[in-house]
């Protein structure tokens, strides 16, 4: 049983779950950060004050989500020495660069500008504010792109040669950069951003209707982010599928562990449940549609489609976690899309904010963009294994030469600090969210020093000068 | 054509340095904290620093992250070795990073975020001073690979190397809060800054001589003749740095200490430079050896060249839009 826990599986186990957590924080404030600037703007357009009630309602949030996103993300960027060394080294020429240009490009303007934009209102003026917001935004951007290429490449490289000392070496940075799956999985990740901070906000927005549905700030949320329900997740479900057929172009086994395959041939169908089995070589149980998969993914009937058995089981991902990971994944999806169209249906009868079942289902579905983000990446990153750089360095040649009982323990801290830290970071947003949006509970509490760091509501505006100007 | 490891070095060691001086002041308050009794002089202390901390600790993954895109072996054969003080490092800034949040989020627990924001400051800091003292010592390299266990870290001279910075980024703290507060906290702070300011000293002297004594080259380096001419200017400095802190403060001065302050950390660091060119991993691999292939050092610098200026002007700006003294109870707004 110990001998099981050797220090590659810890190390795996560490990247996993602190990645797990840091990428919930990246994937809502990249949506965030655009709402933000989007709120602000139509404020400063139409002068609506309940556009900046919602604006200074989700800053607070955004305020606690960004400080944990970036204090996860310190230790992810430095888990590639301590645990991943021998990749480090080998890949470090190649992959190095383009995280030096996230820090330099992406962090620097988020950070630089995350100051002014929580307190600075006061002291910079409204333009400079919103530009301000604006550059914190594009950071968030930024930040996708090259941590995007970096994944892409790990997945799809190109653009490379080896050096005498078995180090990758760029000799296309246009080619790594801009490698065969970035594109596909820049767009569908910066979609599920979007995604998933629209079911938030629209869930908050609904919880605030059932009580009140005449809440205007509420309504705003709400309304704005099933509008991007309707439209955005139909396109994401597109997106999806376009890289879907990117995967099996150049990650065919990762396509197979997703679809459940074990034998290679035509006609292949659709298994949309089953229990993947890779002692036994085959999905057990399954439910399937005769030849759908093959005209999925080779819009062919009798399109063939590699089965896992066309590799050697040593390169082989883990086929059950790939596939349940994915079917969470398009369920969450679909679910989008219905409700996406079910509040289209509502608009269309004008009683969008009387359904208070449509109301409860926002609610429910107001985290599942967090779930489906997570999903996919156990989808993209497990069926990547049991490789680090996709059919060239494989994960146990990239270990660093450290003791197991020290990441073991590393282990065990970072889980105990992550449900203390994490935990009570989580609460506090809940906190934020459950309060009503309007004036009086997004304004400042009197007489109390409300200066939070960045989370004060005057800090970002003061009300009353607006007022005024305003008549 | 450019030495682009030899520059590539002298980038990476200049984003360390402003880390160092950035996320010194900051971490330093943090050390000061249990200091500072009153909840009024805490707020006026962390409100000091709330709209920049993100950038100055941002200088850490550029120093951590460029040394991985520009001499990935170092990288690989460092941070294996300096395993524990890294890790203690990260769980540090985890509680210090958040405690910034969520002492006003959360006021009725706020003494247990004090805590952590304390013992994260002081757990960072501590492990970075480590880290140094462990990396000036050496590591054990076979090949491309660390070579020792994961306890070598440990011994007296990397402890040294930890306290001294405890009290150098204390230092830093109180002589900025010497900047930006008046009244009873700045006093408060002028006299940490006088304590702070001798220990900080007293521990660049000790480990300086402790440093000579680790291999009979770093003591050809800075005594040999005509080398001395170069070096000895080094020592003067610091004693010079440190006289003038004294007077600075007794005279009540504002923002020179802090100045004077950041002075004695580019000596040491220049003394630094001056101890290990041209190991990056001390006396075992030089730059060159570990440097990434030229293709890479060149298309990671065409876009510093181009970011980096901007960086420093937008973070300038960041700086000079909440300029000026804190006062009790007064935010931003």
């Amino acid at each position: 049983m110990v001998d099981f826990l050797t220090a590659e599986i810890l190390a795996r186990a560490q990247f996993a779950f602190t990645v797990a957590f840091h990428i919930i924080f990246p994937a809502f404030t990249i949506g965030l950060a655009s709402y933000l600037a989007v709120l602000e703007g139509l404020w400063l357009k139409t002068g609506n004050d309940n556009y900046l009630v919602a604006f200074r309602y989700w800053l607070k949030i955004f305020a606690v989500a960004f400080g944990m996103g970036v204090v996860s993300g310190l230790v992810m960027s430095y888990q590639f020495g301590t645990n991943w060394s021998v990749f480090s080294d080998k890949a470090g020429p190649v992959i190095g660069p383009l995280l030096g240009y996230e820090v330099l490009s992406a962090f620097f303007l988020e950070a630089g500008f995350l100051g002014i934009m929580l307190f600075g209102m006061e002291r910079v003026g409204r333009r400079l504010h919103y530009v301000a917001t604006l550059m914190v935004a594009f950071g968030t951007l930024f930040s996708a792109f090259w941590i995007l290429s970096v994944n892409s490449w790990m997945q799809t490289p190109t653009g490379y040669a080896f050096n005498e000392v078995g180090q990758f070496v760029p000799i296309d940075w246009w080619a790594v950069v801009f490698n065969p799956s970035f594109p596909y999985r820049l767009v569908h990740m910066v979609l599920a951003a979007y995604l998933t901070t629209a079911f938030v906000v629209g869930g908050v927005g609904a919880w605030h209707l059932l009580k009140d549905k005449t809440n205007k700030p509420a309504r705003i949320m709400f309304s704005m982010a099933l509008w991007m329900a309707a439209f955005v997740a139909p396109i994401q479900i597109f997106a999806g599928d376009l890289h879907g057929l990117n995967t099996l172009e150049h990650q065919p086994r990762k396509v197979a562990a997703m679809e459940g395959h074990y034998e290679t041939g035509t006609r292949v169908p659709l298994i949309l449940f089953g229990w993947p089995d890779d002692d036994a070589e085959k999905t057990k149980y399954a439910l399937e549609i005769p030849g759908m998969a093959s005209l999925i993914l080779k819009h062919d009937i009798d399109g063939e489609i590699q089965g896992l058995k066309d590799w050697p089981k040593d390169e082989r991902p883990p086929t059950a976690i790939v596939f349940w990971a994915f079917r969470i994944m398009v369920a969450i999806g679909f679910l989008m899309v219905g409700l996406g169209v079910w509040s289209l249906c509502a608009r269309f009868i004008g009683s969008l904010y009387d359904q208070v079942l449509l109301k409860k289902a926002a609610v429910v579905m107001g985290p599942m963009g967090f779930v489906a983000v997570l999903a996919g990446w156990v989808v993209t990153e497990v069926g990547r294994q049991p490789y680090t750089v996709y059919g060239l360095l494989k994960t146990a040649d990239s270990l660093s030469p450290i003791a197991a009982p020290a990441v073991a323990t590393s282990l065990a801290v970072f889980a105990v600090v992550y449900f203390v830290v994490f935990g009570a970071g989580t609460l506090y947003i809940l906190k934020l969210m459950a309060r009503t949006p309007d004036n009086a509970s997004s304004g400042p509490e009197s007489g109390k020093p409300q200066r939070a760091a960045g989370t004060t509501p005057i800090a970002a505006y003061d009300t009353e000068k607006q007022e005024t100007k305003n008549v | 054509m450019f030495d682009l490891p030899l520059i590539w070095s002298f980038l990476i060691a200049t984003a360390i340095l402003i880390y160092v001086i950035l996320d010194g002041f900051d971490l330093g308050l943090g050390i000061l904290f249990p200091f500072l009794e009153t909840h009024e002089d805490r707020d006026t202390a962390m409100n000091s620093v709330a709209p920049v901390w993100d950038g100055n600790e941002t200088w850490l993954i550029l120093g951590g992250g460029g040394l991985f895109a520009t001499f990935p072996l170092a990288y690989a054969l460092l941070m294996p070795a300096l395993y524990v003080p890294i890790l203690a490092m990260l769980f540090g800034l985890i509680f210090r990073g958040v405690a910034f949040e969520f002492r006003w989020r959360d006021p009725a627990h706020r003494h247990f975020w004090d805590f952590a924001f304390t013992t994260g400051s002081i757990t960072a800091t501590f492990s970075q001073g480590i880290a140094l003292g462990a990396f000036i010592q050496g590591v054990d390299v076979d090949g491309r690979a660390y070579a020792g266990g994961w306890w070598d870290w440990l011994t007296p001279f990397s402890m040294l190397t930890g306290l001294a910075l405890i009290a150098g980024y204390a230092l830093l703290g109180s002589t900025w809060l010497v900047m930006k507060t008046e009244g009873r906290l700045g006093e408060k702070a002028v006299r940490y800054a006088r304590v702070t300011g001798v220990a900080t000293v007293a521990f660049i002297a000790i480990i300086s001589g402790a440093t000579l004594s680790l291999d009979p080259r770093f003591m050809a380096t800075w005594l040999s003749w005509p080398a001395i001419l170069y070096t000895a200017p080094v020592p003067f400095a610091v004693a010079l740095a440190g006289f003038m802190l004294w007077r600075f403060l007794s005279a009540k001065m504002d923002y020179r200490p802090f100045l004077t302050a950041i002075a004695l950390f580019v000596l040491c660091f220049i003394g630094l430079g001056i101890s290990l060119f041209p190991y990056i991993v001390p006396l075992e691999v030089t730059i060159w050896d570990a440097a990434a292939p030229d293709e890479s050092l060149l298309f990671l610098l065409v876009g510093t060249a181009v970011l980096l200026p901007i960086i420093l002007g937008y973070t300038a700006y960041a700086y000079w839009v909440f300029r000026g003294k804190m006062k009790p109870g007064e935010g931003y707004h």
